[in-house]
């Protein structure tokens, strides 16, 4: 078997004495897309920068194709084949020509096919027409595009993009984020994203990884992250925003019965009759009506009363007392028709599938 | 800009400017550093003399035209081959101090009291002791160079003469600059100076400042020429300060110096004493 | 008023009519003061560079040090450099004191710091990801030291016409270590002050004139090429 492109064994980073990154074991294979997500100061931006060779970490090895990275020489040979694209476009004071071309130009790029990179990667970005003109004089989104236009242009085998979107206003973001994911598929280009958006997250990798305090308490493929948090912290990362701890009165072929404040849950999930178990519930695998529907295909049907109506981007949050606090999405149009607010009795339903499994054992062990 | 543009540019600079370092460094024993004071390259005589003697010798002369004191400082410590001032006390230090050999009589010009027309203090027809004490009794403005120069100490010697004491007077105030500007300042603030005539003639037609005293034997500002001691500073070119020490007492350079400055100003500005008793 | 006509009118004449002392008082001043300059910037630009990309203990007192260089008074360089080019002091083996050498010595000890100080502020002002950005983008050591003085050109050409203000208009050290000797280490400001010590004001203002258009001029020069060298 082949090594993975990127390989990080037994990593460390001190700031002072104090430890700001400590991870055991992380790969990036070739083709990868790995989000790596967390709130601020987990620690991505300084795993970023450890990976691409431009911080010295306190200890542990980096390996690019199975090859340790262990003098200045293979690091700096390393950085030409990696490149990293930061929050800031931090464009050079030159036309938006010339910022794509540096790159090249510090590897020794020949005129021609320099000439030639540049034009195709600026095409690809959708940013042909500004070739000419002055990076000053750019929109935040033609910036981020130029600068990773710029890192394109190397055709590195792994792209590490620090937040490269959150400085930008939602339109140009989605614009940029489609744009990125077509062009990260085309070319087959192994990335590594920090972010703090999960939506970003999963629009554009097939595997995450969720840091805090300057470790990754979860890694795997991108679905199994997402719906199946083995910690309460990845859980509200990922969007799982009720958390319920319950208890297995019933566990029959896959099919769990769970007991929680005096209402039942069925569940998809093994686990022993009796037990404690975390599970978690994604906001938008719940929806409400105003009465029980027998026909439908939602195992979970349970009475509640909304407590809160909060306007949230095209949606509205609402949250329920069904005897433990559950919250949901939904659009206009059915706030509208159901007449939606405080004090108004609903049901809200949910699959069986749609109760994950966080973790078993109590809570906060 | 490229970065070869850029190459270009500097490279051309260097080429440009090179010749200015290239030129700086003429052999050690064709220069011949001359200490003297502002008022011998003030009044423009050494601007006549020195080309004179570079020619004939084929020395080079650098002229440090400093204070007084400043120029027998340097003579002290055996950083200039000879030396033109007119300090009499500190150049007979010098000789005492054995820094300096063959100290030679070259000329003299005459210091002068100069002031407003109007003469606030009244000192016509005064002595020259009698003058400072005047204008101490009368506490009119006096500006001195305070620099250290001949005419400073000049100026010192008559005050003590006059039995004042200068501290903490306010109509006496020092310029610590060069005889031109300190005679400008007099003109402008209406002050009593005193000048040696050399300069106060040079400038005379611009400044509305009159002769109020001159001619007083205590008044004689009087230049040596010395030489620098060779066998204590090895570094001195002695020959050199010798050969200028030489010429400014020669019989051709006496005439020249005599008759400097009739043409331009109707009178001269120094007289010859080279040989003359003390 | 009579004064500034009459040194205006001087000036016009000593310019118009090239006069050759004149004239090579002003090649002077910029050879000595251009190349001064010169020698500050390798120098002074060396060190920004030092100090922007190494971390090093004591880092905070060298710049410190740097910014106090940035306010040397030129008559206290001066009287250090006389002091050490006396033909018995430690220097005197070189016999450049009274050279126009000298002057440059004396020149690029001012405009060192000068241009070292304002240089590493040009450099902190760069945003600190950038120095990471570009080696990302492969740069070598050399590569990176290029183009982050690319980067931050229009304050460092900033700090090249302050330190060459600075010593083509200083006198203190010029007239201490050249010795003001004609034809050889007149400068325009120790020219200056040598004619208005004499009473030729009208020269001196001629002189100090032909100053400030050189300054201006040299100036105005650095000006467009910074102007000139950003894009649309």
């Amino acid at each position: 078997m082949s090594a993975p492109l990127l390989e990080v064994r037994e990593l460390t980073v001190h700031r002072g004495r104090t430890p700001v990154l400590d991870i055991p074991s992380l790969r990036v294979g070739q083709g990868e897309v790995l989000a790596l997500i967390g709130p601020n100061g987990a620690g991505k931006s300084t795993l970023l920068l450890t990976l691409a060779a431009l911080l010295k970490p306190t200890a542990g090895t980096l390996m690019f194709h199975g090859e340790v990275l262990d003098s200045e020489a293979k690091r700096q040979a390393f950085r030409r084949r990696v490149t990293m694209v930061f929050q800031d476009p931090l464009l050079f004071d030159t036309t938006v020509r010339e910022n794509i071309a540096s790159g090249l130009r510090l590897h020794g790029v020949a005129a021609e096919e320099r000439q030639q990179r540049v034009e195709a990667t600026a095409a690809q970005f959708g940013i042909a027409g500004l070739l000419d003109r002055s990076a000053r004089h750019l929109s935040g989104g033609e910036a981020q595009r130029t600068a990773l236009a710029r890192a394109f242009a190397l055709r590195p085998e792994l792209l590490l993009l620090d937040e490269p979107f959150s400085a930008l206003d939602p339109p140009t973001r989605g614009g940029l984020l489609e744009d990125l994911g077509r062009i990260l598929a085309d070319t087959g280009t192994s990335a590594l994203l920090a972010t703090h958006d999960q939506a970003e997250a999963s629009r554009l990798a097939n595997r995450l990884a969720v840091m805090r305090g300057g470790r990754i308490l979860q890694a795997g493929a991108l679905q199994q992250v997402m719906n199946h948090p083995e910690d309460p912290f990845v859980a509200a990362f990922v969007g799982m925003e009720t958390l319920l701890q319950c208890t297995v009165s019933a566990a029959v072929e896959g099919v769990l019965t769970l007991a929680l404040a005096g209402h039942e849950l069925i569940a998809v999930g093994e686990a022993n009759v009796g037990d404690p178990i975390l599970v978690g519930i994604r906001p938008e695998h719940v929806t409400l009506s105003l009465q029980t529907d027998k026909t439908s295909s939602a195992r979970n049907q349970l009475p509640g009363t909304v407590t809160k109506v909060i306007p949230w981007g095209p949606f509205h949050r609402v949250e329920l007392d069904c005897g433990f606090d559950l919250s949901t999405w939904v659009t206009p149009q059915s706030l509208a028709e159901l007449a939606l607010a405080p004090g108004r009795p609903v049901v809200a339903a949910f699959k069986a599938t749609a109760v994950h499994v966080v973790r078993k054992g109590p809570q906060g062990g | 800009m490229t970065r070869s543009a850029c190459l270009r540019l500097g490279l051309a600079l260097v080429t440009a400017l090179c010749p200015a370092l290239l030129a700086a460094a003429p052999p050690a024993q064709k220069v011949v550093i001359l200490a003297t004071t502002t008022s011998t390259q003030d009044s423009g005589l050494l601007d006549e003399l020195v080309p004179a003697f570079e020619k004939e010798t084929g020395y080079m002369v650098k002229t440090i035209a400093v204070g007084s004191g400043q120029a027998i400082a340097m003579g002290k410590r055996g950083e200039a081959d000879v030396l033109l001032v007119h300090s009499p006390d500190a150049e007979k230090a010098l000789m005492t101090d054995g820094a300096g050999v063959n100290r030679r009589l070259v000329m003299h010009n005459d210091f002068i009291l100069v002031g407003p027309a109007a003469d606030p203090a009244g000192l016509a027809k005064l002595g020259a002791v009698a003058c400072f004490q005047r204008i101490a009794a009368t506490g009119s403005l006096f500006l001195s160079r305070g620099d250290n120069s001949g005419t400073h100490a000049q100026e010192l010697k008559l005050w003590k003469a006059a039995g004042i004491t200068l501290e903490g007077k306010t109509w006496y105030q020092q310029t610590g600059q060069g005889m031109g500007q300190t005679l400008a300042i007099a003109a402008e603030k209406k002050a009593y100076t005193l000048a040696d005539r050399g300069t106060y003639l040079a400038l005379k037609k611009k400044l509305g400042l009159p002769i109020l005293h001159e001619g007083d034997p205590a008044l004689r500002n009087v230049y040596h020429v010395i030489e620098v001691n060779s066998t204590r500073f090895p570094k001195v070119n002695a020959a050199g300060g010798r050969a200028f020490a030489d010429f400014m007492v020669s019989k051709a350079v006496q005439t020249r110096i005599k008759d400097f400055g009739i043409a331009l100003y109707g009178s001269p500005l120094f007289f010859a004493d080279a040989g003359l008793p003390e | 008023m009579d004064l500034i006509w009459e040194g205006l009118r001087k000036a016009l004449e000593l310019l118009v009519g090239l006069d050759p002392e004149v004239l090579g008082i002003t090649l002077l001043s910029l050879k000595v003061s251009g190349l001064a300059t010169l020698i500050s910037v390798v120098l002074g630009l060396g060190l920004a560079v030092a100090v922007a990309l190494n971390e090093f203990p004591g880092k905070r007192l060298v710049i410190a040090l740097m910014n106090t260089g940035m306010g040397l008074p030129p008559v206290v360089v001066g009287l250090f450099v006389t002091i050490l080019l006396w033909r018995n002091g430690p220097l005197g083996f070189l016999g450049i004191l009274y050279t126009p050498a000298a002057i440059i010595l004396a020149q690029a000890v001012i405009a060192t710091p000068i241009i070292a100080g304002l240089g590493l502020a040009a450099l902190q002002h760069l945003p600190p990801e950038l120095r990471l950005q570009i080696l990302s983008l492969g740069a070598t050591r050399r590569q990176l030291v290029w183009l982050l003085l690319r980067e931050a050109r229009l304050p460092l050409l900033a700090a090249v016409m302050a330190g060459f203000g600075g010593v083509i208009s200083e006198v203190g050290a010029s007239i201490m270590v050249g010795g003001n000797l004609k034809g050889s280490t007149r400068v325009l400001t120790t020219a200056t002050v040598m004619e208005s010590s004499r009473g030729n004001f009208e020269v001196a203002f001629a002189l100090s004139f032909i100053l400030l258009v050189l300054a201006f001029s040299v100036n105005a020069l650095l000006t467009h090429l910074q102007q000139s060298r950003r894009p649309r």
